[in-house]
């Protein structure tokens, strides 16, 4: 079959959609975006194992799917454990003869509830046994499938619906798991955060981590216009003045290797990305101050990383 | 449709053997405003195809991206994002 591409410049984008449309993801959904872009970047030639989450129910109400590859559903905690025993069946598979030896990549998708909480304990399994595949985790910062409940990835000052902002609450008191960090801890060969907002370079990471021998995590922060309460048509803007005011900056970790992705000269003041949701509309000007003051202190710590990682 | 199906009529193991066959559902009657291209204005950036989260934008014989209203719910991204303004938001029930 021809495969149509559309040209940015020097770079070329499939026209297939492996995610098929039809799907039901809210309207304006940042993380259907992230998957498409992923699985542009992806092909054909996958396996996936996805989690629990707004991207399975939205995609499979048995029995239709929206998927154009095998696709998987797991639960929540064993989405990892799974690619795992897919690849190692593949491998065993194609030792014996009874496959022929062909390119596949293992993937594994899951929400920041699957990943950060839930199936942490299977990831952290999977990335020290080494498996060959790559992990996205799509971070919506809230069970949003449910009904916008807390997890561990929900940031400082959020208010969701298990932890309300109100009289006696400033709704999320926690601070935001880092989840890239505790994947780069295991030493993995390639650990990226990314952003839909970004697109290419969203697709230049997921490509990476697929090429990659070894296992890879992907980090992609995914706006929802449900959960953190905006307007349907800013998932694109909210995407770019996360990473511009340094709440998500965009990185990347090959092989130990710190680099930033995008090194804004001078990062925008943090209530230009907060104003624009609802869940941090209760914020007094103190709050917003102290949201202001971790974030210079989380960026000023990366960049002290990306400063001793050699060229 | 759903309602005419038990669960005699799954495949074991709740296989579904045909890929991508949820496509026929129609997200397009979700809308409450509807996107409106100028030709005129339009530069063929495809900015607007590349962030549909719906995959509705589709590129036409003539170089253009247009909109297919069967899947697109509304959102209006492509409207936000369009560098040459030549994306309009229109209320559905407007013709």
């Amino acid at each position: 079959m021809e495969t149509k591409t559309v040209r940015f410049g020097e770079k070329l984008v499939t026209t297939k959609e492996f995610l098929a449309e039809g799907h039901s993801f809210c309207i304006g959904c940042g993380e259907a975006l992230a998957i498409r872009l992923a699985m542009k970047a992806l092909g054909e030639n996958v396996i996936m194992a996805m989690a629990t989450g707004c991207d399975e129910v939205t995609t499979t109400p048995l029995p239709y799917t929206s998927w154009r590859i095998p696709w998987m559903h797991t639960l929540f905690e064993n989405t990892a454990a799974e690619i795992s025993g897919i690849e190692a069946g593949l491998k065993i598979l194609v030792k014996k003869g009874r496959m022929p030896e062909r390119d596949l990549i293992c993937v594994a998708m899951g929400g920041d509830g699957a990943t950060s909480d839930i199936g942490i304990q299977a990831l952290s399994g999977a990335f020290e046994r080494g498996h060959d595949f790559i992990y996205i985790c799509l971070d919506n910062e809230a069970y949003m499938n449910t009904g916008i409940q807390r997890s561990s990835a929900t940031p400082y000052g959020a208010s969701t619906t298990t932890a309300p902002a109100g009289k006696f609450s400033m709704g999320q008191v926690t601070r935001k798991k880092n989840m890239a960090a505790i994947a780069a801890a295991h030493d993995i060969p390639y650990v990226a955060t990314a952003c839909p907002s970004y697109r290419f370079d969203l697709m230049k990471k997921v490509r990476k981590g697929a090429e990659l021998k070894g296992p890879a995590y992907i980090h992609i922060l995914s706006p929802c216009p449900t959960g953190w309460r905006y307007r349907s048509d800013l998932a694109i803007e909210i995407g770019q003045l996360a990473v511009q005011t340094g709440i998500f900056p965009l990185y990347e970790i090959e092989y130990g290797r710190y680099r930033l992705n995008a090194d804004p000269p001078k990062l925008k003041p943090i209530e230009e990305y907060l104003k624009l949701q609802g869940r941090y509309r209760h914020l007094t000007g103190e709050q917003i101050q102290r949201i202001q003051e971790m974030v210079n202190e989380d960026y000023a710590k990366l960049k002290e990383k990306v400063a001793a990682s050699p060229l | 449709m759903a309602d005419e199906l038990t669960w005699k009529d799954l495949e074991v193991g709740n296989i579904i053997t045909e890929a991508g066959n949820g496509s026929f559902r129609k997200t397009g009657d979700w809308r409450t405003e509807r996107p409106i291209l100028d030709k005129e204005k339009c530069i063929k950036c495809a900015l607007c195809w590349i962030y549909c989260p719906d995959a509705a934008i589709k590129p036409s014989e003539e170089g253009y991206y247009e909109a297919d209203l069967y899947y697109c719910k509304g959102c209006g991204i492509c409207a936000s994002i369009c560098p040459a303004g030549a994306i309009k938001m229109i209320a559905e029930e407007e013709k």
